[in-house]
């Protein structure tokens, strides 16, 4: 399902400070035109269809075109992600529509806690820092063969 | 006149590109769950002023198996006991495997679990009287770390709300080490070995995807966690679908090949993992084999994997066909023969499935469970979702079509090829296990973690965030105890520039020739390799083209070919900095696969039935091949050698 961009909604995210597309594809699929502005995908064969580009456009202008080498026409499948949940809008072929809401995270973005003032005591044990500062009990094999 | 060609992409490569040079005490390399553990644990160990540096292919935030979201943990102990966590993934392997290396991740693992759900990962939670709540409303019911229930589809797994389950690990990770000391969109290429002593890692070589710039590193201790490859056989889809891969596409066997190029021994490179999974979509079967109860059926509408057949089928790799729990790869086998005997297609009866849970459920309830079924699919394969919703599939009225997919190589999910690593320095691991650190490779200072550690699938998403953090610790015991004896490695800067941006110059030099840039008898290019690559491992080294079969004769034709592959490399032209990658990423992917069926071809029988088989020796020979298979890499004489090595069985049946 190669990512496709809507021309008319992709402005390059030139109030940004980057091309979100760009900056977040895991294959390096996505890339700025930068004489049109506008972004694209450049190897629509190595796309995952991970919609991560997808989620994170501001413009909502990327969407997904089932991989023409086995999908049929006329089916979509959108996302819209909040800071709490994903709203999906899932269109079948046929018409019919299911929209889904999951939940995906349950603390603010930027708050999770890195335990940046935990330092480890005995770096020769098994422990990990979280597991030392719990006071686990390190196991070792008792059903032995 | 030629006209004036044109690289294809915007980021033009340059002749000479920029050089960026680090120097470091720790380097990870790598930006999945494994690297996201250490980088989350590191600095804890780690002396004040300790130089770290993390370089990831992409962007943190999305990168590695689980960018695009998971809607499980297969890796949960929780109330089980480790020692039977060792017991399924060695029936589940077929016997063969590490339990020291496994025991010590199964007493790891709930802490990084714990540590996902602290930072805002919703888990699904069970309540009082049975009923499952989403990870949002189940907080009310508190955390697993205090003793809340989650919900387990099969021993092992908890179901979650994982969309952004990546974002979320990232965050802490990158928040722990400090964005100061991360590269994004850096492609790290090849290891740099000390010059004193060559089975030492002493620095590593990369380049930016986004501008003219190699960066080379002196490093005291690196670990490498790049996922496992993709892609080394062709798919089953080979336009635009080739991209829907089950695993992630971009892994590209950078892990396994940057540390036998190094030096470090692998170990079960045959070992492959073939999924069976809904058809072209890839999307999870899982929960609809555990959760929803569903079965399997051949074209004739039989249960076909509970005939008596089958059984006596199975009963031919006793014990582990025998075991309560059907192996993986035996799951797979039975399908085979479907196939092979004029029985396919597989069938998911996904109706009956809904329909028989129907009968027990209110309205309201069937309804959050086929909102269930969808999210298994949106939150991890949104491509299945789209196939659905294109062939008019309502699960509960239209059945699914279940097929194995091509190859794939890994260590963390249901595969247990990687490197060998040294397990933890404790009484109970035998000797010729541990080496001082645990996870170090054969070379000293090189680690790895997640699908980079052989001989220990079944860690998945959690187990390879933990194993990254194992390595955190050893990474820090290893630079306090031998950081002084890195001495530097031997290449020059013009050495390494001239090595890595060797595929700018062959394309600079010769793109004037012909008119179009994609033909031209002086280069070749990373696209038409990659399916030279697929198309010589599907026909000769067990692809879905033969039902996965090879045999000794086919193995020797496939090492002639990539010898010629691995020549013509030289060639290999990139016009710009995409490209660039692609020829890197053609590169790792030979060297992985190679090694994979130079293993298929040393081991003489057939481990695997249903992932591989050597039609030459069909059939398990336990008296000469109950041992780890290990290989090595000589890259100054591009020698490989191969060995046995003793399997030593540490915990009871």
């Amino acid at each position: 399902m190669p990512t496709f961009v809507i021309t008319e909604k992709c402005d390059g995210c030139k109030g940004g400070d980057k091309t979100a597309c760009m900056y977040i594809c895991p294959n390096d699929l996505m890339v700025l035109d930068p004489n049109e502005m506008k972004a694209y995908n450049q190897e629509p064969d190595q796309c995952w269809e991970c919609y991560s580009c997808v989620k994170i456009c501001p413009s909502q202008a990327i969407e997904v075109r089932g991989y023409n080498d086995f999908v049929p026409m006329g089916a979509s499948v959108v996302p819209m992600l909040g800071t709490e949940d994903v709203m999906w809008t899932c269109k079948f072929r046929n018409g019919v529509v299911k929209r889904f809401k999951f939940p995906i995270r349950t603390t603010p973005e930027g708050e999770a806690n890195s335990y940046d003032d935990l330092k480890g005591k005995d770096l020769n044990s098994g422990l990990l820092s979280t597991q030392e500062a719990d006071g686990y009990e390190f196991p070792t094999p008792q059903e032995l063969a | 006149m030629a006209l004036p060609n044109k690289p294809v992409g915007e980021l033009k490569a340059v002749r000479d590109p920029e050089v960026d040079k680090r120097d470091v005490d720790i380097l990870i390399i790598g930006g999945g769950m494994a690297a996201c553990g250490t980088a989350f644990e590191i600095k804890k160990w780690a002396d004040e002023g300790t130089k770290i540096l993390l370089c990831d292919k992409a962007a943190l935030e999305r990168s590695g198996a689980v960018a695009q979201g998971l809607s499980a943990i297969n890796t949960y102990v929780g109330e089980n006991k480790i020692e039977d966590y060792v017991r399924m993934v060695r029936n589940d392997l077929m016997g063969i495997v590490r339990e020291d290396l496994i025991y010590d991740l199964g007493r790891h693992v709930d802490d990084s679990v714990h540590l996902f759900e602290e930072w805002g990962l919703p888990v699904w939670k069970k309540t009082d009287d049975g009923k499952n709540m989403d990870g949002k409303k189940g907080l009310k019911l508190g955390s697993l770390k205090s003793g809340a229930t989650p919900v387990r589809t099969g021993k092992w797994q908890i179901m979650i709300n994982g969309e952004s389950y990546k974002r979320i690990v990232a965050e802490a990770g990158k928040k722990a080490l400090g964005e100061d000391n991360i590269i994004e969109r850096c492609f790290i290429v090849e290891l740099l070995n000390d010059k004193e002593d060559p089975n030492r890692v002493a620095g590593a070589v990369g380049f930016s995807v986004r501008e003219n710039k190699v960066y080379i590193i002196s490093a005291k201790t690196i670990m490498v966690a790049c996922g496992g490859a993709v892609n080394v056989y062709q798919p089953r889809s080979v336009g635009e679908g080739k991209g829907r891969a089950w695993y992630p596409v971009w892994n590209a066997g950078s892990t396994y090949t940057m540390a036998l190029r190094a030096g470090a021994e692998l170990s079960m490179m045959e070992n492959r993992f073939t999924p069976a999974r809904f058809k072209d979509g890839y999307g999870p079967v899982g929960a609809w084999f555990l959760l929803f109860k569903a079965q399997t059926v051949n074209g004739l509408g039989e249960n076909y994997s509970a005939s008596d057949e089958a059984k006596a089928e199975l009963e031919k790799y006793a014990p582990y066909g025998t075991a309560a729990v059907t192996p993986t790869c035996l799951r797979n086998h039975l399908m085979m023969k479907e196939y092979k005997e004029g029985r396919g297609p597989i069938i998911m009866k996904t109706s009956d499935a809904l329909a028989k849970l129907g009968e027990t459920m209110s309205k309201k309830e069937l309804k959050h469970l086929e909102s269930e079924a969808w999210e298994d699919f949106l939150d991890m394969s949104v491509g299945q979702a789209g196939l659905w919703c294109a062939t008019n599939t309502e699960p509960e009225k239209k059945d699914s079509e279940v097929m194995p997919t091509e190859p794939y190589l890994l260590g963390s999910h249901s595969g247990c090829c990687g490197i060998w690593c040294s397990g933890p320095d404790e009484d109970w691991v035998p000797a010729d296990y541990k080496w001082g650190y645990n996870r170090m490779t054969t070379v000293r200072g090189l680690f790895t973690a997640g699908d980079g550690v052989g001989c220990s699938g079944h860690k998945f998403s959690s187990g390879s965030h933990a194993e990254g953090r194992i390595v955190a610790k050893s990474m820090v015991q290893y630079l306090k105890a031998e950081g002084d004896k890195i001495t530097g490695f031997k290449e020059t800067d013009q050495e390494l520039v001239d090595y890595v941006y060797k595929p700018v110059r062959n394309y600079l030099d010769h793109c004037e020739f012909t008119t179009a840039q994609d033909i031209n008898p002086n280069y070749c290019k990373p696209a038409g390799m990659a399916l030279r690559l697929m198309k010589m491992t599907n026909e000769y080294g067990g692809g879905t083209g033969t039902y996965y079969m090879t045999s000794g004769k086919n193995l020797e034709v496939l090492m002639d070919l990539f010898e010629m592959f691995r020549e013509d490399l030289e060639k290999i032209a990139a016009g710009d900095l995409h490209e660039l990658m692609r020829a890197w990423e053609i590169t790792h992917r030979l060297y992985t696969v190679q090694a994979h069926t130079r293993h298929i071809q040393f081991r003489e029988e057939s481990r695997y039935p249903g992932f591989y088989y050597r039609g030459d020796f069909m059939g398990q020979n336990d008296d000469e091949w109950f041992c780890f298979t290990n290989s090595s890499y000589n890259k100054e004489t591009n020698e490989w050698t191969l060995k046995k090595v003793p399997y030593v069985k540490i915990i009871s049946d």
